[in-house]
């Protein structure tokens, strides 16, 4: 039972982690490229560190990996946020079939900062 | 509420220590116990909501790793057929979560489901902007985080 539990948690794990890196080369722009890694990796790993804490099955394993998925679930969207806003101030564009862009022209220049709905001063929008 | 859950989790300690052994089988034994013990006590008080936040915790895990499981084989299924369905854009969602510690949970969690990531909040904290691989329908995207996360996520945390 422990054994079919490893097979199925280590295997799905791989898979979804072999599935981003498809996803990495695959997705025709820089979000969507953030997009898929960030959470297929989150998934894949979780599995894996299941896997690793079934196998194990003693207390010190557990505890280790479910602080690690903890931290993993914390710190992943923070990277992702600003990598994402990061691109997003240096311009680099989405893909051509993207449906709408409701950011467009709510980033202040030199402030950085972030309106909520359209402003007027039109030329220190980004 | 914090204060009944860190004493909950005091409680199963003790009891680990009592029977002396620190198996998590015995701790989580000891947890429903102190658990138990607690809703006794607090029988009456008004002010506590600890024992009708707990099962909205679990619930809120169980819906969280339903999103994530179902959203990954959506992406998954993308990546491995050679045409491309996605039809991706920057959403601007209204936020109805104010503190600092309500956005930064809404965030991580919208950006945990596949397809969405949370790309920053405004300066005013109005409005949460998205950045979303599967753009249907705008009002029903928007209608789905707010009736889905931000709903469950505030009813947890207020």
């Amino acid at each position: 039972m422990t054994d079919i539990l490893i097979i199925v948690f280590s295997s799905l794990g791989a898979l979804f982690i072999l599935i981003a890196a498809v996803g990495l080369l695959k997705m025709p722009d820089f979000y969507l490229r953030v997009s898929v890694t960030t959470k297929a990796v989150t998934l894949g790993v979780g599995l894996i560190l299941s896997a690793a804490a079934v196998s194990f099955s003693s207390f010190n394993v557990t505890t280790r990996v479910i602080a690690i998925i903890i931290f993993i679930i914390l710190t992943a969207p923070v990277a992702a946020h600003m990598i994402g806003r990061a691109a997003y101030f240096i311009g680099i564009k989405m893909w051509d079939k993207s449906v709408m862009d409701d950011l467009e022209g709510k980033y202040h220049r030199n402030s950085h900062t972030l309106g909520s709905n359209a402003t007027d001063e039109e030329d220190n929008l980004l | 509420m914090r204060n009944l859950f860190l004493m909950n989790i005091l409680l199963a300690l003790i009891w680990a220590a009592l029977t002396g052994s620190f198996g998590y089988i015995n701790i989580g034994f000891g947890f429903f116990v102190s658990y138990g013990i607690l809703w006794v006590i607090t029988r009456g008080r008004d002010d506590v909501n600890y024992f009708s936040k707990a099962p909205q915790v679990v619930s809120f895990l169980l819906f969280f790793i339903k999103e994530l499981v179902k959203a990954n084989i959506q992406v998954a299924y993308d990546v491995i057929t050679p045409k491309d369905h996605m039809k991706p854009g920057i959403v601007a969602v209204p936020l109805e979560a104010k503190t600092a510690m309500e956005i930064t949970l809404l965030a991580n969690f919208i950006t945990m489901t596949p397809g969405t990531l949370s790309l920053d909040v405004s300066t005013d904290r109005k409005v949460l902007y998205i950045h979303a691989m599967y753009v249907e329908d705008k009002q029903a995207f928007i209608d789905e985080i707010k009736n889905g996360f931000e709903r469950r996520l505030l009813k947890i945390l207020r």
